[in-house]
């Protein structure tokens, strides 16, 4: 099939920036959105053109690294998957697709469809681990976690921290993403003796990273292609609620 | 480039309110919900007019004879709208600086338009209030009602009300004004959960249609007055211009 792209090309970060259109030819429906995207590029380079700069790891949908929004959704218009898992049959021949970066603040341009995503380390870096060693992997059911707690702990880590809940966001708030994180940890036996401390430092960097505030559009859990739910951020709220008195010893 | 804060826990909890985003979250739900409490008492207090002309005019007298508990009620209502308003400004100053370069093509999934609309649709409730006050508490935009008595000698709210309603424009703008409330009240009530908390995806069944029923309950009560003088259901008492 032959589809029409319009694709965000922007040289640098101090770059404009502008729509441009191109040509995808010939295009398999079993190839993914990415791979799509490799045959455009060899085209480009074969003019000697620069190809479109975009993110890619793992392709298989568990790294998050990809980060496209393809026709105004992030990661393409099929839920539940990265944009390196949506497929070519999900277009039809002749389809016009917008592919556009995430936007927001927070993740400013460095080339084309590449976003610099570290304001998500340094959110990490404020309180997203343990801070005592646990050892190894321990035996099982050494240390009692009901299956309701381990559930929602093991839900909340399916986030791949790829920021397309940031992208979806109307206000560009990367709740969704802390929440996953906060409540990953605060689940669990290791992570509960931090947990007040965790949640205050994180929030604390998410803001100071200047993402927006969330205002429970639930945008995010539509993006999320790992269909990580807004119950996080409700409990990430009461988590907040609880450390609002939480000071340093 | 950000560097990572290392001790942002000595916050004090004030600081936490006004400058966290989540801060922020609680002062706009506990405002609102203060909020929310006045529309449904005051509609529960309008809604005596279809008992009668006697009960009508009887609240009112009654609501004066608080006296500095009114004005006590009016300053915490006034308070809370301040935060309310000054919040949503706020907020919504915060995330339009966070994408500064929006999307060419954007498709909403989930979002819904209430939800995408509260800072506008907040707008017009404002401005219906400042209006509805200067309507039938001030009484500045119809002068000729302010001296309106029942056989009581009381101040007849009863038929200032109908007379206001027998206008055909004055109940257009009131039952657009109610629907923009109801739109803002459906997001509001339902959003209010997640801030606080309450939120699960068993909740979320039960919640979700709850706020609508919320939220056309508080349209179709205050709206019920302006159709029944405008069908003539409730009527203006004998004697009264």
């Amino acid at each position: 099939m032959n589809l029409t792209l319009y694709v965000w090309r922007q040289k640098n970060a101090g770059d404009k920036g502008r729509m441009d259109k191109y040509e995808a030819k010939d295009i398999s429906p079993d190839m993914s959105f990415l791979e799509m995207l490799d045959v455009v590029n060899e085209d480009l380079e074969r003019e000697g053109k620069d190809p479109i700069a975009f993110d890619h790891d793992c392709r298989e949908g568990i790294c998050g690294t990809c980060s496209l929004n393809v026709n105004g959704v992030a990661h393409g218009p099929e839920k539940g998957t990265t944009v390196c898992q949506l497929h070519m049959r999900n277009f039809k021949d002749g389809d016009k697709i917008y592919i556009e970066p995430w936007r927001a603040k927070a993740f400013p341009v460095v080339k084309d469809l590449i976003v610099d995503r570290s304001a998500f380390d340094r959110i990490m870096q404020a309180g997203g681990f343990v801070s005592v060693g646990t050892g190894g992997a321990p035996d099982a059911n050494a240390i009692p976690i009901s299956k309701e707690a381990a559930e929602d702990a093991f839900d909340a880590a399916a986030c791949i921290g790829c920021g397309a809940c940031v992208a979806a966001c109307k206000n560009a708030s990367a709740m969704l993403f802390v929440a996953a994180k906060v409540s990953h940890l605060a689940n669990l036996p290791q992570g509960k003796v931090e947990a007040k401390r965790r949640v205050v430092n994180m929030i604390n960097q998410m803001d100071l990273e200047g993402f927006g505030n969330c205002t429970n559009y639930y945008e995010c859990q539509a993006a999320c292609p790992k269909e990580i739910s807004v119950k996080f951020i409700a409990q990430m709220n009461r988590e907040y609620f609880r450390s609002l008195r939480y000071k340093e010893k | 480039m950000q560097g990572v804060n290392a001790s942002p826990t000595t916050a004090s909890m004030p600081a936490r309110l006004l400058n966290r985003s989540i801060g922020k979250k609680i002062l706009m739900s506990f405002s609102g919900l203060v909020l929310l409490g006045y529309v449904v008492g005051h509609l529960i207090g309008n809604l005596q007019i279809f008992v009668g002309q006697n009960a009508l005019n009887a609240y009112a007298v009654f609501l004066h004879s608080i006296g500095a508990w009114l004005w006590i009620i009016r300053a915490f209502l006034l308070a809370m709208l301040i935060i309310h308003v000054w919040t949503a400004l706020r907020l919504y100053f915060e995330n339009r600086a966070a994408r500064p370069i929006g999307y060419k093509r954007k498709v909403y999934q989930e979002a819904t338009l209430s939800s995408r609309t509260m800072i506008w649709t907040g707008i017009g409730v404002f401005l219906f209030v400042v209006y509805h006050l200067m309507h039938f508490t001030l009484i500045i935009t119809n002068p000729q009602y302010s001296h309106l008595e029942d056989a009581l000698g009381r101040h007849d709210v009863y038929s200032m009300v109908i007379l206001g309603f027998q206008n055909y424009l004055i109940s257009a703008v009131y039952i657009v004004s109610i629907a923009i409330v109801s739109y803002h009240v459906a997001h509001a009530s339902k959003s209010m959960f997640q801030t606080w908390g309450l939120n699960d995806t068993n909740f979320e069944k039960i919640l979700h249609p709850a706020t609508v029923i919320f939220a056309w309950l508080i349209f179709l009560g205050y709206v019920s007055i302006p159709i029944a003088v405008l069908t003539g259901f409730v009527k203006l008492p004998e004697g009264v211009i």
